[in-house]
């Protein structure tokens, strides 16, 4: 086949990766909003919307994205590439701006929760579509020496779609009262809508594309496929080529890729309790500094092969996940912090305390509420201590106890010191840049990854049947093993309770095994597609 | 190196009825104690119903090992 023109390729990259962006954005504002969403439509103690909004979670990430590899992968290789990504990129756009749009649970009822699933679940179809078209799309316009670089242009779609989400969310978030953000037609909804002008003009732009040249060729002479999924998964000869891909590559990547950044992202937030805006700016960060990356491992793979890029970067999360983790946790131990005794309030008007009392039976607790305000070499962190008094007998604070004379003998009373929990730290400036640094290097992992991929799996299969074949493994990889990685997580932390860091041993297990079959069985040479041979 | 890749075919075949094990262990002891989502039948039902798929995948991925289609001359 004639050597592929470069010519107007940034025109097509920009139309792919713009649209691809998009996409990533749409689907993750959903989730990063997901607290908000909660309350809005699936309000805790109604057991339908709790289980329409697991099934949101749970349905749109690992059943309905493979599910959309299939079917918008048959009709890419079906109709042709331009067609089937516009309509991925028009369902998700739209289905994006219509979750901004529907009245809250407290408005129509349960018909809120369910328009929302219907949303979601199309979101999480059209994202199963769209990636597939948009890398084969760019691949099939780049020369083969060239296309690891021009295919890592989408590969920085996912991770930017993850910055401008963070960003547009935080920049609503600051421009208003949290009260404003929460309410029902508040702040939370704007990064739906904004999608709809995003989406706007990159359609438009896409409609100004041609259909990709090799595919264009193919349907001229006739060759297209005729029953894509067929000829994908009942072909032995390009069935185990699937296998390969899944197994030897994207499982591995798909971890990579959620640990380095949403669990970790969940991990300071959830676990080292890390102030929200302050998470967010070190994630923002080490994204920004991270992503050229992608484009050089793209451009490394051309000039040394794809597999061992790949390979090192889950080998090095596997080698490196544990003593990241475990340097987060030991330098937001706010505990430690309060037992070194050199921990000083903030300022006087930083402690808040208020006073409830109860009465239940012949007991009445007193229960003293303390927010506190606390510096450590520069960290900060909110003390709530709960410390309660109960006491038994025929007890009353008013008049107080010293009041009651000889009877006070009669009243026993026992003081429970509550556990004080230590929350919203936030990090001296080095602190946060060597956060920042670690947070950074795991991306680093991710761009090894996930970088030289595209071309991977475009390279492994036929153009005829091209979106279809590489589309499934590569959701299935993602949005499986990846997406799982924060159920698992929380499965192994239940089961094993005394160690903070069991949760990671399932990102590693898999990209660990992930490794060992792609070291033995991938080839590191450009495995051309047999029409290119 | 042909013959290693044939050997850990079977390590493969082993893995993929090992994890539906520990799946279907995992959603026996884990639904109805308590109110996070691994303690909801929904997502261990999505999860196991994706997962066996992916499982029989495993193992025939493993098949086609030891049966040396992926050797290299």
């Amino acid at each position: 086949m004639a050597e592929v023109s470069t010519k107007g390729i940034g025109k097509v990259i920009f139309s792919s990766s713009l649209g691809t962006l998009i996409e990533w954005y749409d689907f993750y504002i959903f989730g990063m909003l997901a607290k908000t969403i909660a309350s809005q439509f699936f309000p805790e103690g109604n057991d339908t919307a709790a289980l329409l909004s697991t099934l949101a979670i749970f349905a749109a990430g690992f059943l309905v994205r493979p599910f959309g590899a299939l079917v918008f992968g048959r009709l890419g290789d079906l109709v042709g590439r331009k067609y089937t990504f516009l309509l991925t990129l028009v369902l998700m756009g739209g289905s994006t701006f219509l979750i901004g749009l529907v009245p809250s649970y407290k408005s129509i009822g349960i018909a809120a929760p369910l328009l929302v699933l219907l949303l979601r679940l199309i979101q999480g179809l059209a994202l199963g579509g769209e990636y597939g078209g948009a890398a084969t799309y760019v691949a099939e316009h780049s020369p083969a020496h060239r296309r690891g670089y021009f295919t890592a242009w989408i590969q920085t779609t996912a991770t930017l779609g993850l910055f401008v989400a963070l960003g547009v969310i935080m920049l609503v978030k600051n421009s208003m009262s949290d009260a404003s953000f929460a309410a029902e037609w508040g702040g939370w909804r704007y990064p739906f809508w904004i999608s709809i002008l995003l989406v706007g003009v990159s359609i438009y732009i896409r409609l100004k594309m041609s259909e990709s040249p090799l595919y264009a060729a193919l349907k001229h002479e006739g060759k297209t496929s005729v029953n894509p999924l067929k000829e994908s998964f009942g072909n032995k000869a390009n069935f185990k080529m699937v296998l390969l891909a899944l197994f030897g590559a994207v499982m591995g990547q798909g971890v990579i890729w959620y640990t380095g950044q949403f669990y970790a992202q969940s991990f300071l937030e959830n676990t080292c309790k890390l102030d929200f805006m302050q998470s967010r700016e070190i994630l923002l960060w080490a994204i920004a500094f991270a992503t050229p990356f992608f484009l050089f491992f793209g451009w490394l793979s051309d000039k040394i092969g794809r597999k061992w890029i790949m390979l090192i970067g889950m080998l090095l999360g596997v080698v490196f996940y544990r003593p990241i983790f475990k340097t987060f946790l030991e330098d937001t131990n706010a505990k430690e912090w309060v037992a070194d005794r050199v921990i000083i309030p903030k300022k006087a008007k930083d402690t808040k305390s208020t006073i409830e009392d109860l009465r239940k039976n012949d007991s009445l607790f007193v229960i003293l509420k303390t927010e506190s305000i606390y510096t450590y070499k520069e960290n900060s962190f909110l003390e709530k201590r709960n410390d309660t008094t109960i006491f038994i007998g025929n007890a009353t604070l008013y008049p107080p106890l010293s009041a009651l004379g000889k009877n006070v003998d009669a009243i026993s009373f026992e003081k429970k010191d509550l556990k004080p929990s230590y929350i919203d730290i936030t990090l001296s400036n080095a602190l946060k840049w060597k956060f920042t640094f670690l947070v950074w290097l795991m991306i680093i992992f991710v761009t090894m990854a996930y970088g030289p991929i595209a071309a991977f799996l475009v390279e492994l299969f036929p153009t005829k049947i091209r979106y279809t074949s590489m589309s499934l493994p590569y959701h299935i990889g993602n949005g499986v093993f990846g997406g799982l990685v924060p159920f698992i997580a929380t499965l192994l932390s239940t089961t094993f309770a005394t160690d903070p860091l069991v949760g990671l041993w399932y990102p590693i297990g898999v990209a660990a095994l992930c490794f060992v079959i792609g070291s033995l069985y991938l080839s590191n040479g450009f495995t051309q597609s047999k029409e290119e041979g | 190196m042909n013959q290693i890749k044939k050997i850990m075919g079977f390590i493969w075949m082993l893995i993929a009825p090992v994890v539906i094990f520990f799946l279907i262990n995992g959603a026996v002891q884990n639904i109805g104690h308590g109110t996070k989502d691994i303690n909801k039948p929904i997502p261990w039902i999505i999860i196991i119903s994706i997962f066996t798929p992916i499982c029989i995948g495993l193992m025939i991925f493993g098949f086609y090992a030891v049966k040396g289609e992926y050797k290299r001359d």
